[in-house]
């Protein structure tokens, strides 16, 4: 049993849960990024804290360069398109 | 005290005697000697045969890189093959036989492939029998025949079957700096990094650490090396921010600073102490790394040079001055550079006349030619040895001219007498875990050696690793990379202990082999060739990493460690290109064999933890028999005596149907969801609507994936406005628990929603059949059972007993039913009160398989249906997909392929003919047994159904609502079972679901 559990790729965009774009859930669902370099990860720390981080790592050169709590990361961009979506 | 023995010196204690035996003889040797300095010391110069041609082999080299002198260690009944005798330390009792000999090591038959030389060159097995047939000796059909034959003749020693009964441990460490190599580099690399207060791990491989100090006969801060070290041991030792590991081989080298090593606790004891391991594992994330690994002497190619008593000049000199052992009385030295001139001064002072030393060059420096004096030896320049001679000993020598620039030999041969070969081919640093590390290793033309490449991690090299030959300038190199380490700008050189500098020239000869007629050895474990390796190139593989793969030059347990570095030099020559351009392989990990043990260490037998229900004790008391689901243990049967598992199982649904019965619900998944948006969140994760729910009341719900497929159920009550308790199947608690937190994290980081597992926290007892409220009348206190109080998926607290309890009228068998939970510590109490209380209505405990009977003859699906396959419609849940709000799932459910025609659905399966079905089992259309033909789907929970009277199951079948009221049959080949079924709907019993409103 390791610390840390790998939860797939970072930072997609879910669709709107009311919408019927195939493509868009598809794209969700399906499609992931295979980077050579910098890679948004999500890992959850399901040996301690349970929270899901944002971990950028190098696929090459496995070098971690930041991290973050998946949930705050979250917040903030919601914030951001909240923000925008107000402006508009 | 055998006359190889020096009158004193060296690391062992000769007050003592350790008695072992090899081969069924009996030998002693003194604590602190290794199995070949042990033997050696008592002449034995035959340590086994070789990998192919079952040649006679010696030792040598004195340490991790010996490819000869491998054997297998005796210890109770287990075995353990292929251990450096270099590396073994004795102990009383030991017991070691020698590998790969038939029917004794001086007398081995298989010795007739030597003759068949020519046969058994590089790529032989391939194309004597991967080839084309031609006629009847070719061909795979023919390696079939052989291969007895040739595993049994071919290979290295043999495993037991015996179990290890070692124990292995597993270590996390953490440090600031890990010095690798505790030599004089490392020491002082160490007390460098020490002295700055960080935390130091230094690890060495060996027994003693002090390196090349052990050997030396140098002097440092004017002290002999020997005394140096232990005053830098006893310095390091004093520190609380320093662990010293002997014995203890750093072995991998990974991402991020993770290096991997093996502890030998013990196995230089007769008997572990109380608690300790066989080997431990250490995993070692280090802020910095100092590569303090040292050099490897190589040896030079030439015809004969594996026979017993051609022995590395280093390794010699260290049996001489560490172990008090002279190799032989009679050496002669064979070297290409002047640090070897060294080896055979040691020797001659020790005691062992070094008769003549021959040298590649023709022109000698003249600080090796004062020492080839000083052990008054014979020098002949310009001169190589190109034959040896003696069977199971070396005897002689003949030594032609040589030429070391067109690598020539000319003249006549001169034979001269010798018990013992000092070969010395340069020195290869030991560079393999900062290859691991990354980046490709250069090549240094002067030292004829590849150097460590520039650091991808986070480590330095210093000493011989980074190509530095002279005491003095390792030190020097120990120190900064120490400091360097450490994070320390300190540049004063107060710390530097005095040693001299070294005159003698660290360049070998380029030169790595002597061609001349017979068999030259480059990888001496694996039995290759220099003419293997030339073979290899005409044949086309001209590519290093394909020259290792077809010739398996060092692919053998040492990994080549003798072997690398002359190999590429023989092929750059084949190529006709510098060797810096043919390149060098990658070396992996691990750097030396490692015990499996140490990797499985305490995960081994049971891997996973057991869970136990609080209830357990009582249920085995009870005669059930316990099954496992998942990590869980659940009662399967509580059987009677004589009884088989169907009887028990239909007696106890039948039971639960007719009266009353309790089962164990307590492994069902259990999460608090708390929190403003709780409501919310649940409607967002299940189909259906959890949010109009009252509180007091349950609800069962369904889940999908993003993906559309059906993915768990449960029942979710609602406790209060803002608290649900949600219960998931037992085998998916884990991953819905971490799916729900994947949401709240990523998905919805907005939600104001609180997940625990209480799964744990809560016993829980479900308690069915027609009498089961009266059960709860006779027991409950504090809250009235009826059913206007606590109708169907109503909830209610009370006591049982003085235990407060929580019950939701739920049922998974159809029947009148309700769940019971309590605090996880009363559950054995509040289940015994349970049973008490139904004593007078007959109540019977019932296990897995009368839960399962009853739930097929409901038609409820488990994970043997919701298989990551099925979609709701397909279980006939389309009822439980919300049109009012959309859902995880809900967007992807409907896609093409997921509705309409072709699905596979559930229906209801009846035995015709009176049999039992299997699971896995087919439904055909097909009435011929001989030729099934296409499966329209397959049988997926099945049962005896006490209620119908009739074998039944559940089964996914093709378009199955539509098939309802047809025969197909089952077509279970592999269990041999073929017969006439009927689909029927999955609602075998009660269809219309009066009797769970009791």
């Amino acid at each position: 049993m390791s610390e840390f559990t790998y939860q797939g790729e970072a930072g997609r965009q879910r669709p709107d849960p009311a919408s019927t774009d195939r493509a868009a859930w598809d794209a969700y669902v399906y499609d992931r990024l295979n980077p050579a370099g910098e890679h948004n990860e999500l890992w959850q720390h399901s040996g301690g804290c349970r929270a899901h981080l944002v971990v950028t790592r190098n696929t090459l050169t496995h070098v971690i360069s930041s991290v973050a709590f998946a949930r705050e990361a979250g917040r903030a961009h919601s914030a951001g398109r909240r923000g925008k979506g107000a402006r508009s | 005290m055998s006359p190889r023995r020096t009158a004193d010196s060296g690391r062992i204690d000769r007050s003592r005697q350790i008695r072992f035996s090899f081969d069924g003889a009996n030998y002693s040797g003194h604590p602190g000697d290794t199995l070949a300095s042990a033997l050696l010391a008592s002449g034995v110069s035959l340590f086994g045969r070789s990998f192919k041609y079952h040649r006679p082999r010696g030792v040598m080299t004195a340490g991790i890189d010996e490819p000869n002198a491998l054997v297998t260690v005796l210890k109770g009944d287990g075995r353990e093959p292929n251990i450096p005798a270099t590396m073994l330390e004795i102990y009383d009792g030991l017991t070691v036989v020698s590998q790969n000999r038939y029917p004794s090591l001086a007398f081995d038959v298989g010795a007739v492939n030597g003759l068949a030389g020519k046969l058994f060159s590089a790529g032989f097995y391939y194309k004597t029998f991967m080839g084309p047939v031609f006629g009847p000796l070719k061909g795979t059909r023919f390696w079939m025949f052989c291969e007895w034959f040739i595993r049994r003749a071919a290979g290295l020693g043999r495993a037991g079957y015996a179990a290890d009964t070692a124990r292995y441990e597993r270590v996390n460490a953490f440090c600031d700096v890990l010095v690798v190599g505790a030599g004089p580099a490392g020491l002082m690399a160490a007390r460098a990094a020490a002295e700055q207060g960080r935390r130091v791990i230094l690890a060495d491989l060996d027994t003693r650490l002090g390196g090349s100090a052990n050997w030396s006969d140098e002097t440092i801060d004017g002290m002999a090396a020997t005394d140096w070290v232990a005053s830098a041991i006893a310095d390091l030792s004093g520190r609380d921010n320093v662990r010293l590991l002997p014995r203890t081989t750093v072995w991998g080298y990974y991402d991020n600073n993770t290096l991997a090593a093996l502890e030998r606790v013990t196995d230089h004891k007769a008997k572990p102490e109380t608690g300790e391991p066989r080997h431990r594992s250490w995993t070692i994330r280090a802020g910095s790394v100092v590569l303090a690994t040292g050099a490897l002497e190589r040896p030079l190619v030439f015809p004969g040079n594996d026979r017993p008593g051609v022995m590395l000049a280093a390794a010699a000199e260290r049996y001489a001055v560490e172990f008090g052992v002279l190799a032989g009385e009679r050496a002669v030295l064979f070297t290409n550079n002047d640090r070897a001139y060294r080896s055979a001064a040691a020797l001659a002072r020790a005691g062992a006349r070094i008769a003549t030393i021959v040298d590649v060059r023709d022109t000698v420096s003249a600080a090796a030619r004062r020492l080839a004096s000083e052990c008054g030896a014979e020098l002949l320049a310009g001169r190589a040895v190109v034959a040896t001679d003696g069977r199971r000993q070396l005897s002689g020598i003949a030594v032609r001219a040589f030429d070391a620039r067109s690598g020539t030999v000319s003249g006549d041969a001169r034979n001269l007498a010798a018990d013992c070969l000092l070969v010395s081919g340069g020195w290869s640093p030991a560079l393999h875990l900062a290859s691991q590390a990354g980046a490709r290793p250069r090549w240094d033309s002067g030292l004829q050696a590849f150097l460590p490449p520039e650091p991808t991690q986070n480590w330095i090299a210093a000493g011989a690793v980074a190509g530095a030959y002279s005491t003095a300038e390792v030190l020097r190199q120990g120190l900064e990379t120490g400091r360097m380490a450490a994070g320390s700008a300190d540049e004063d050189d107060g710390g530097l202990p005095l040693a001299a500098d070294d005159e003698l020239d660290p360049n070998p000869a380029p030169v790595f082999e002597i061609r001349a007629d017979g068999k030259a050895f480059v990888d001496h474990q694996h039995d290759v060739t220099a003419d293997d390796v030339r073979l290899a190139y005409r044949e086309g593989f001209v590519s290093v990493e394909h020259l290792k793969r077809y010739t398996t030059l060092g692919m053998a347990t040492d990994q080549g460690k003798t072997s690398n570095v002359p190999g590429m030099a023989i092929m750059a020559a084949a190529v006709g290109k510098p060797i810096e351009e043919v390149g060098t392989t990658r070396f992996r990990p691990p750097f030396a064999p490692v015990s499996l043990g140490s990797l499985a260490a305490e995960r081994h037998g049971h891997l996973k933890p057991e869970r136990l229900t609080p209830m357990h004790d009582w249920h085995v008391a009870n005669g059930a028999t316990m099954f496992t689901a998942g990590l869980w243990f659940r009662p399967q049967i509580y059987g009677l005596p004589g009884e088989t598992i169907e009887q028990a199982y239909v007696r106890e649904a039948k039971a639960v149907r007719d009266g009353v019965g309790i089962v164990d619900v307590s492994t069902l998944g259990k999460i608090a969801v708390q929190g403003p948006d709780a409501a919310e969140f649940l409607d967002r994760v299940y189909t259906n609507m959890f949010s109009t729910l009252a509180v007091g009341k349950a609800r069962y719900g369904l889940m999908l994936r993003e993906d559309g497929f059906a993915y768990d159920d449960g029942t979710t009550w609602r406790l209060g406005e803002t608290e649900f308790l949600m219960t998931t199947t037992t085998v998916n608690a884990g991953k819905v628990m971490q799916n729900l937190e994947y949401c709240l994290d990523v998905v919805w980081p907005d939600l104001k929603v609180h997940l625990t597992s209480v799964t744990d926290e809560w016993a829980g007892a479900a308690l069915s059949g027609p009498k089961a409220r009266q059960v709860l009348e006779a027991c409950v206190t504090g809250t009235a059972v009826d059913d206007a109080t606590l109708p169907f998926m109503g909830i209610v607290r009370g006591e049982i007993d003085g235990v407060p309890v929580t019950i939701c009228r739920l049922s998974f068998s159809g029947e009148l039913a309700y769940e019971v939970y309590c605090g996880a510590g009363h559950g054995t109490h509040v289940w015994e009160t349970l049973m008490e209380a139904g004593e007078l209505f007959g109540i019977v405990a019932y296990g897995l398989e009368a839960l399962g009977t009853l739930r097929i003859e409901k038609g409820h699906v488990t994970g043997a249906e919701i298989d990551g396959r099925t979609t709701a419609r397909d279980l006939h849940l389309d009822w439980m997909l919300s049109k009012k709000k959309p859902f995880i799932g809900s967007a992807m459910m409907d896609r093409d392929g997921m509705t309409g025609p072709g699905r596979l659905e559930l229906v209801g399966v009846v035995s015709l003919d009176g049999r039992p079905l299997n699971g896995g089992a087919h439904i055909v259309e097909s009435s011929n047994p001989a030729a099934p033909r296409d499966s329209i789907g397959h049988v997926t929970s099945v049962c005896y159904s006490p209620a119908l009277r009739k074998y039944i199951s559940l089964a996914l079948v093709e378009d199955g609502k539509a098939r309802l009221g047809t025969r197909a049959f089952v077509s279970d080949p592999v269990r041999k079972r073929f017969g006439p079924v009927e689909l029927v709907s999955h609602h075998f019993f009660d269809p219309e679901g009066k009797r769970l409103h009791g």
